[in-house]
């Protein structure tokens, strides 16, 4: 239970911290706002006034606490450019994003698990050879582009999937998202199978493995039950830790697949120089980073003792 | 002092260096070779790209827009009749240009923060930490992209906002490597001897950390070119008309049914690069095993 306490706190410490870089960047940098959202033929006494109305003619040490306090109540502010709440203006904005990283971690967990128990059974045989290969060429290669590519192939050639839009509807939103989610489990792959090949070559080694197969147990049932059981903690961290990855990744594809989603909506305000929900948006992405990272550790502890009591 | 630095083998190291460079880099697996051999063509053609482009980068040709790959035209034209081949080859100038200056304005930073929090310790390194932490957390694009709010799209907001961020991965790496070094013999020879802090950090401790940061940098070089393309396809990097690869993949994306060269054949030159750099990092962390072990 201490160990528990002490990392809520830690997580609560650096969501702080984040709070006050975000606020300390975008308010050291040199560059109006206001005037970058009202235009540059905006009258000096416009201007102003707006600026005494969003409280940016106080002292900064004044506005960083009424920034705080806001968060802390929940209170994201109001949009300039859209006149509108921004907690409701990225409210209808969050679902589509969630579904595409959902089901793009779907399909690199459906491509990248048996990938890697192949490769890790039997190294340098075809599967081995082909994660070498995603290695090798997924490095250099943009999101964006493997987006486009994937829509040229199956939506505009073959004509499986529609290529840009959100349509409605549960069967709908599954067939406008599973090009951008393809795409992005198509990156994640290589993440998944390479960790996983390499735990699972590590548990297999163990003791408690020979002693499976020494009570003869099929091949099958000390891999799935035994091994990948084991194995698989160290991978859901590495997707825990790659969030972040994730969530940039869906700001591309989002724009690229034209999906209505909190990434097209940061790319769009950054446009409209609206960055009150600039910033409403990096915060969110930081905490959802925090929360996953809290939430791996968390449930290693639950599963894995020895977490606990090491610390 | 002086005495305390054996001369004999500093001597003999200087004078091969060259040599052993050549020998070592011979001795490595084919797969850095042929590695390096894709990276030095690719940044060689950056550099010379206005000797070697057949084309303007802008220039326009109404005659012969939107024409498929061709010997007179190796990528292609676009909309506008401009070749893409020469404007791929003036996009990768600008690129290398811009990620080579975020990445190594960012790692001297990085290198120096995290030397000193490692070695002083204490609150410094503390702070150091939980600042990195933060950094660590955001979105890397995310935060970039706020940046970008701010200064407004553009060049500029790149050139600011990566240094602003990326320092805090190379201050992490040596601080890390400082915590192991300040344990190591030599380091207290170095507090016996009554070097300053300052000499024992710079002179003894930063040479022997660099590596990692080194090595490191190349996978953040990669990430940066990547990171630059994202931003510039989103319309917040490069801005027109300049010729960025991702920028240009960008106009194609509107042309991907008719001119299908548009928007692809400049992805795969970002593509043929990653394939480059990965090879080159591949074989040469395998290679350090293999020589380590030896």
């Amino acid at each position: 239970m201490r160990y528990v306490g002490k990392r809520v706190l830690q997580a609560v410490l650096v969501l702080w911290g984040l709070i006050t870089v975000i606020f300390f960047v975008l308010h050291l940098i040199p560059g109006d706002p206001v005037r970058a959202v009202l235009g540059g033929r905006a009258s000096d006494a416009t201007v102003q006034q707006v600026r005494e109305q969003l409280g940016l003619d106080r002292p900064l040490p004044e506005q960083y606490l009424r920034f705080l306090t806001d968060i802390v109540q929940g209170n994201l502010g109001t949009s300039l450019a859209l006149n509108d709440q921004v907690s409701h203006v990225l409210g209808q904005r969050l679902l589509p994003s969630i579904l595409l990283i959902a089901y793009g971690m779907f399909f690199a967990v459906l491509i990248g698990v048996p990938l890697g128990i192949q490769a890790a059974l039997r190294p340098n045989r075809a599967a081995d050879h082909i994660i070498r290969l995603q290695t090798t060429f997924l490095f250099g290669m943009p999101t964006f582009w493997l987006a486009l590519v994937l829509a040229l192939l199956f939506g505009l050639v073959l004509g499986w999937f529609p290529v840009s839009g959100y349509q409605t509807g549960l069967g709908g939103i599954l067939r406008s998202l599973t090009l951008p989610a393809l795409t992005l489990g198509l990156s994640l792959v290589v993440i998944v199978t390479r960790t996983l090949r390499s735990n699972l070559i590590e548990v297999l080694k163990s003791e408690y493995i020979e002693a499976a197969r020494s009570r003869g147990l099929s091949e099958r049932r000390v891999i799935v039950k035994h091994a990948l059981r084991n194995a698989a903690m160290p991978t859901l961290t590495i997707l825990s830790t790659i969030i972040g990855y994730l969530i940039g990744s869906t700001v591309v594809l989002e724009q690229v697949f034209r999906i209505p989603g909190a990434g097209s909506l940061l790319v769009q305000s950054i446009l409209r120089h609206d960055y009150q929900t600039v910033r409403a948006v990096a915060l969110l992405s930081g905490l959802v980073v925090i929360a996953a990272g809290l939430s791996a550790d968390l449930l290693q502890a639950i599963l894995d003792p020895r977490v606990r009591l090491a610390r | 002092m002086r005495a305390t630095q054996p001369p004999v083998p500093v001597a003999v190291e200087q004078k091969s260096f060259v040599l052993r460079a050549v020998t070592s880099v011979r001795e490595l697996p084919r797969s850095v070779h042929i590695g390096l051999v894709i990276v030095i063509i690719m940044v060689f053609a950056a550099v010379f790209a206005p000797l070697l482009a057949p084309y303007g980068p802008d220039d326009l040709n109404f005659g012969a827009s939107l024409l498929p790959p061709s010997p007179a035209h190796l990528m292609g034209t676009d909309e506008n009749g401009r070749d893409l081949f020469s404007r791929c080859l003036y996009a990768l100038r600008l690129d290398f240009l811009v990620v080579f200056f975020v990445t190594y304005v960012s790692l001297p930073f990085g290198v120096v923060v995290g030397a000193v929090a490692g070695y002083c310790g204490r609150a410094a390194d503390s702070v150091i930490a939980r600042v990195t932490d933060i950094m660590v957390a955001v979105p890397f694009l995310v935060l970039v992209a706020a940046v970008v709010a701010v200064v407004g799209p553009g060049m500029t907001g790149v050139l600011i906002a990566v240094p602003i961020i990326s320092w805090a991965m190379y201050a992490r790496l040596a601080r890390s490597e400082m915590l192991v070094l300040r344990e190591l013999a030599y380091m207290d020879a170095c507090i016996a001897l009554g070097f300053s802090r300052f000499r024992t950090i710079f002179r003894h401790g930063v040479p022997n950390l660099l590596r990692s940061s080194l090595v490191f940098s190349t996978v953040d070089l990669m990430g940066n070119l990547l990171l630059l393309a994202g931003l510039s396809f989103l319309g917040l990097g490069a801005q027109p008309p300049q010729s960025e690869l991702g920028a240009i993949i960008a106009d194609g994306q509107s042309y991907i049914l008719t001119a299908w060269w548009l928007a692809t054949l400049p992805g795969l030159v970002l593509v043929l690069f990653g394939i480059g750099v990965g090879m080159v990092g591949e074989g040469l962390s395998d290679g350090r095993v293999a020589g380590r072990s030896a």
